[in-house]
């Protein structure tokens, strides 16, 4: 897999009144990310080939990776894979980057999503619709110490544009 | 080629009215848009401007829709040499009741292709509406210089 490949298809860019440091540990400790990322639990291993996954409430494999880049707390680049039946085959694999710089007294945190060819805008409505609800959750928990309660339905547009494909999901 | 079209979605710990009166009251801008106050007297067809702490007019531009509290749209078009050649862009603000929360989503259209201003926005509202939303929950706007937005010239 080559880097270079893959193409930006969502950006997302958010301000937060906080440091690196503690925006870093919000997007990779598996305690800090459950109260945002919809109840969801990171756990990486912070080294470039380590593992990186991300597990439901219930404790169920949800998205499998692998740490790309890391360089703490600036810049961490993962695969992002759903683990659902025939995704990764049909769709290729997911590049997730966070970029975390300094702007003034605030952080600007940027999420991108690239993919190694091009996909329709029904497949990435999914994280179109998701990353704005998982970002702004962990901006307000950073700065209130409160998340916010996003009750969000399953994307059903994505849904049905991957199940067009042969892909079955839950 | 499509047309360049800038979509940003937040979710708010607030109320549409407040969430309206902050995307609408000259003296609340002022707190989390870089200083800028909006003024405008909110009636389709009237003036919109962006002015200035020192009074002048940074952009300018035309109330489109006016729906409180759920649609807003305005056009305007920054007014420096830089962008002499653009036409007013159309931004449209979408405010839904979600739970406890606002669900606010911004659309900005109507760009040339090659649009310098479209560049220009796009680093700018993440920003202001950041902002924004630091101020609603926190009663604090977020301290950013607008040099930190790193802005092309």
């Amino acid at each position: 897999m080559n880097i270079d490949d893959f193409k930006p298809m969502t950006v997302y860019t958010i301000y937060i009144a906080s440091t690196p440091e503690k925006v870093w540990e919000a997007l990779t400790s598996s305690e800090f990310s459950r109260k945002y990322f919809f109840g969801n639990s990171v756990e990486v291993d912070l080294r470039v080939g380590g593992a990186y996954i991300v597990r439901t409430p219930d404790g169920a494999l949800h998205i499998s990776g692998e740490v790309v880049e890391c360089a703490a707390p600036r810049k961490l680049t993962v695969t992002f894979n759903v683990n659902w039946p025939e995704l990764i085959e049909k769709l290729g694999p997911t590049l997730v980057t966070y970029e975390i710089e300094q702007a003034g007294e605030a952080v600007r945190l940027t999420m991108t999503e690239s993919h190694d060819r091009i996909l329709d805008d029904d497949i990435l409505s999914g994280g179109r619709q998701g990353w704005p609800a998982i970002l702004s959750s962990l901006k307000s928990l950073l700065e209130t110490g409160q998340p916010l309660t996003v009750k969000m339905a399953p994307p059903q547009q994505m849904l049905a544009a991957l199940r067009k494909m042969g892909i079955k999901t839950p | 080629m499509l047309k360049p079209e800038f979509v940003y979605v937040t979710y708010i710990e607030t109320t549409p009215e407040k969430l309206w009166h902050a995307l609408t009251d000259g003296d609340f801008t002022e707190r989390y848009w870089f200083g800028a106050r909006l003024r405008s007297d909110w009636k389709v067809g009237s003036s919109f401007e962006m002015v200035r702490s020192d009074g002048t007019v940074s952009d300018a531009g035309k109330v489109v829709e006016v729906d409180p509290p759920r649609r807003l749209a305005y056009t305007f078009v920054n007014l420096s040499d830089k962008y002499k050649n653009e036409f007013p862009a159309l931004a449209t603000f979408v405010l839904e009741p979600y739970g406890k929360l606002v669900k606010l989503t911004l659309t900005h259209e109507g760009f040339a292709e090659d649009s310098k201003f479209y560049s220009g926005i796009s680093k700018g509202w993440p920003a202001i509406l950041s902002s924004l939303k630091s101020l609603l929950e926190t009663g604090q706007p977020l301290e950013i210089p607008y040099a930190a937005l790193k802005f092309e010239n």
